[in-house]
């Protein structure tokens, strides 16, 4: 990758780590000030580069986490253990570090909030990133976007940004949030208890009369299968966006 | 951890930092006409193949491979004979 040249306006630069969140057991969010971010979209990634002392680089796309109205830059971190580059962003990383960035990258996968259709937003994992970018996006504009997220995670340990989602949505302000847990539930669960399915996606979504805008992120085979229910149940396919996240991500 | 073959699977948005590398533009918002049966996808629909020594881009209706990527000692090869137009914003 010598020939930066190529990237047009589009160039590395360095982002200083200025604080380092423990999201879940192996989970963790990065925050960066990088001095000339030039802004992004809820839902946009940002491309992260680690170069070793001999020269090898290694290069990973993650979801930004933050609002675009938040000054820092966040991301979200899920640490695979035979990884390349997460092992080293979720446990080595300092506060002070400076590391290579560019972004923002992308543009199907976003929503600029401002219209009147309600959201609905369904995460798998570490899916729920770019749908948090979006949901701080909404509260940091006080928009009062009707929104459901329904967030499918294998245990409670493993939801990420569980305490603020649960501040969040006991504003009141027309958000509100379904969990699901997979694999294992705390006693006294209330919440649902299986992957997730139609007739779970037939309680929680909106009507198809109010035709939301509707964002799916998460590994692929729960993508498509919420994707394909969604369909099913006669919601407009152009209306339905999709990111799968896979294990290339390491 | 074991990966399943449908886990390789991914989408345009997986690689729109690379065809922002090639294109210098945001294309996962491109609209792009499969060869084989004529539809028309937005680029970050299309399905991503990225465990191969390069990325293969397949149509999510038909199947067809779109386009194939290969990116190393500091060349692109881009081979897009089953796209019939991409059409993105100037």
């Amino acid at each position: 990758m010598a020939r930066t040249a190529v990237l047009g306006r589009l160039n590395w630069q360095l982002g200083n780590v200025a604080e380092l969140v423990q999201e879940t057991p192996r989970v963790a969010s990065l925050v960066f000030d990088v001095p000339a971010w030039p802004g992004h979209l809820a839902g946009q990634h940002v491309d992260v580069r680690l170069t070793a002392d001999d020269g090898y680089q290694a290069e990973r796309s993650y979801s930004i986490a933050s609002a675009p109205e938040d000054p820092r830059l966040a991301i979200t971190v899920e640490r695979l253990d035979d990884g390349e580059v997460s092992p080293y962003l979720v446990g080595e990383v300092r506060k002070g570090d400076k590391i290579e960035l560019r972004g923002p990258i992308g543009g199907y996968f976003v929503w600029r909030g401002g219209d009147d259709r309600p959201l609905l937003l369904v995460a798998g994992g570490s899916g729920i990133v770019p749908l948090m970018a979006m949901i701080r996006h909404r509260t940091a504009g006080k928009s009062t976007t009707a929104t459901k997220l329904l967030y499918s995670s294998r245990s409670e340990d493993d939801i990420i940004y569980k305490a603020e989602l649960d501040a969040l949505a006991a504003v009141g302000d027309g958000l509100t949030v379904a969990h699901c847990l997979t694999r294992t539930q705390p006693p006294g669960w209330r919440g649902y208890a299986r992957r997730i399915d139609r007739a779970m996606l037939e309680e929680v979504a909106w009507p198809k009369a109010q035709n939301p805008i509707i964002f799916v992120c998460g590994p692929t085979p729960m993508v498509e299968a919420v994707a394909g229910h969604l369909v099913d149940m006669g919601f407009d396919a152009a209306s339905i966006k999709t990111e799968r996240f896979g294990p290339t991500g390491g | 951890m074991t990966v399943q073959q449908s886990d390789l699977k991914l989408d345009g948005n997986a690689i729109a930092g690379l065809l922002r590398e090639i294109f210098t533009m945001e294309m996962t918002t491109a609209e792009s006409t499969c060869a084989g049966c004529h539809k028309v996808h937005a680029v970050g629909q299309v399905e991503v193949y990225m465990n191969a020594p390069g990325v293969v881009v397949r149509c999510p209706a038909c199947g067809q491979v779109q386009m194939r990527i290969v990116k190393g000692g500091g060349r692109y090869w881009l081979d897009l004979t089953g796209i019939r137009s991409l059409e993105f914003s100037a």
